[in-house]
């Protein structure tokens, strides 16, 4: 079935031979099938997505229903209900910690994958990889030593530490992103800029970054992604204060009572911020992680 | 171009910040953990510190827990790696084709992987997969089959499920730019050539995509290696989901035995080098293939 797919395409070719309207018709209805079995895998896969927003506003009692409740009474109480107990603080922390680490490793990346694609030291392998391979790194392996150093300078419960260590975990990505968009510049423009006697900023600021601004969007968008998204070391190194979003979703899980649609609200709550900012900057993601991945 | 003596100095100054982070953040904390694994010390014995050899990784590779959750840890990354590389191949090849809202299901399709992975675990556990309300089980006595108990049951099952989910999109990106990447020339030149489209797509099509193939499935497998947040939130390491991230935090954090933990994170690095060298070294050969590495 999937197979046809890909002769489609070769059907929109100009001027095909002969145009057989039998062979048309059998062609456009293996078409029209195709089409309505990738829209139902798409939305089977989508569900839990929309199951999940559904809940979120509907009333606590008809949450978790047999069997599901498909007209419920709509209602925002459950949004409401999550920021009464207190979210407010947990989002801050998750926006100024996935903010801050951002505009760090931007700051960090872009003059590092400027060295190593427009004015390339002399063996740019060895950095690539160095990089990347402290990514294949496991964090549980270096956790508890950075949990003893937190504890000892009382850096436990604190957002900028946190910041500090998102950092670490996504600067690699960011190098190797921003080295495939820096390849891409075309060399002329740079070097007409050096003949003229552009200095280094100039070159940097006003000639090389313009063209790679969509580059550095992506790099920056998939960095704040995962620092938002993290877990295991807000798990660990947070406890009230400093607490992002990540960690807190569970809390909403209560053992006694209902509370499918306030965790779905928290939840809705927690995943739109980057779940709009990747549907709006679609193209440069899918492009950012294809070249990341890709490279 | 300024090349020469200048030029480079100039380059290390802009890549070196970026190392040294790095180094700071990855490195230093790496070496500790490798410290601290010779040391007998029990958080709760603060006065008893001291060096042990290799007692840790005695005790380690006696114990039984590290064997079994190496197993866990190969059985979840396998068969999630396999599960969403297989997935995104399907949805590729369905949404390579031009169709009706073929952008929006892109869209709708790239969404698990943006999904805070906290909220994908809590929203699957309690919403998808509950015994009782759980959208799994209606959907199953809608065919007539009987309610599985994939939370108390198959704990595993529900973390791969989860991870198979977040990961098809992944997969999904790579996989589609690698069918894009192919010259629609030569896809005529075939078709004119009477090659019919399961010809095409098995002759000329797998053959293209093997090295995006081969991406995907290495990416993933060092991602998912590290996994820890379905883990954490929906299972606890219960039946046979316990993977050596999860053991490793268990040890240090719930019993508190630094020098013992230290010694899983040591193993755990070292079944992630190995697997991460055939990653790289697969890698490498891709980059020199494309020439990249050569400009």
């Amino acid at each position: 079935m999937t197979t046809t797919t890909l002769g489609l395409p070769v059907t929109k070719a100009p001027a095909p031979p002969v145009r057989k309207p039998a062979r048309w018709a059998t062609r456009r209805i293996r078409g029209i099938a195709l089409t309505t079995v990738t829209w139902i895998a798409v939305l089977a896969f989508f569900f839990p997505v929309v199951w999940m927003v559904f809940t979120a506003f509907k009333p606590e009692s008809q949450a978790a229903t047999l069997p599901p409740t498909f007209a419920p009474d709509l209602t925002l109480d459950r949004f409401q209900a999550v920021f009464d107990r207190g979210m407010l603080p947990y989002l801050i922390n998750s926006a100024s910690a996935s903010l801050g680490s951002t505009l760090l490793v931007l700051a960090l990346a872009i003059p590092a994958a400027y060295a190593l694609s427009v004015r390339p030291v002399r063996n740019v392998r060895d950095p690539l990889f160095f990089l990347i391979s402290t990514k294949f790194m496991p964090v549980a392996a270096s956790i508890i030593p950075v949990y003893m150093l937190l504890q000892a300078v009382g850096g436990l419960d604190n957002i900028t530490w946190l910041t500090i260590l998102y950092v670490g975990i996504n600067l690699p990505i960011a190098v190797w992103m921003m080295r495939s968009f820096l390849a891409e510049v075309p060399r002329e423009i740079i070097e007409a800029a050096q003949i003229d006697g552009a200095g280094l900023r100039t070159e940097i600021f006003r000639v090389v970054l313009p063209i790679v601004l969509p580059g550095v969007a992506a790099a920056g968008l998939i960095c704040f992604i995962f620092a938002w998204n993290e877990f295991f070391l807000a798990n660990l190194l947070t406890t009230q204060v400093a607490r992002t979003t990540p960690p807190v979703l569970g809390s909403f899980v209560d053992g006694r009572g209902q509370f499918l649609s306030v965790l779905s609200a928290a939840s809705t709550i927690a995943i739109v911020p980057v779940v709009i900012a990747g549907w709006v900057a679609q193209k440069q993601l899918v492009r950012g992680l294809a070249m990341g991945a890709i490279k | 171009m300024t090349t020469g003596r200048r030029g480079l100095a100039i380059s290390r100054a802009l890549l070196w910040p970026a190392l040294i982070v790095a180094i700071l953040l990855t490195q230093i904390p790496l070496v500790a953990t490798l410290y601290y694994s010779f040391q007998e010390w029990n958080l709760l014995r603060p006065g008893q510190r001291g060096f042990v050899g290799f007692d840790n990784y005695v005790k380690v590779l006696s114990d039984g827990s590290f064997l079994s959750s190496l197993g866990n840890t190969v059985v979840v990354t396998g068969s999630a790696v396999v599960g969403a590389t297989l997935l995104g191949l399907l949805f590729a090849v369905l949404l390579d084709r031009k169709f009706l809202g073929q952008s929006v299901a892109r869209t709708l399709m790239i969404t698990p992987f943006l999904v805070m992975p906290a909220a994908a675990a809590l929203i699957w556990k309690w919403s998808i997969l509950d015994f009782t309300y759980g959208m799994a089980n209606w959907g199953l006595s809608l065919v007539g089959l009987p309610p599985v108990a994939w939370n108390t049951d198959l704990p595993a099952a529900t973390v791969i499920m989860v991870l198979i989910w977040q990961y098809t999109p992944f997969a999904m990106l790579i996989l589609l730019a690698g069918l894009q990447s192919q010259s629609r020339e030569v896809l005529e030149a075939a078709s004119v050539d009477g090659a019919g489209p399961l010809r095409t797509f098995t002759s000329m099509t797998l053959p293209h995509l093997r090295q995006y193939v081969e991406i995907t499935v290495l990416l993933a497998t060092i991602l998912l290696l590290q996994v820890f947040d379905p883990v954490a939130i929906m299972t606890n390491g219960t039946g046979g989901s316990k993977t050596l991230s999860y053991l490793l935090y268990e040890r240090a954090f719930i019993g508190l035995e630094v020098g013992e933990a230290a010694a899983y994170g040591v193993m755990t690095v070292i079944v992630t080098i190995i697997v991460a060298t055939v990653a790289l070294r697969t890698l490498f050969k891709v980059f020199s293939e494309e020439g990249l590495m050569n400009r």
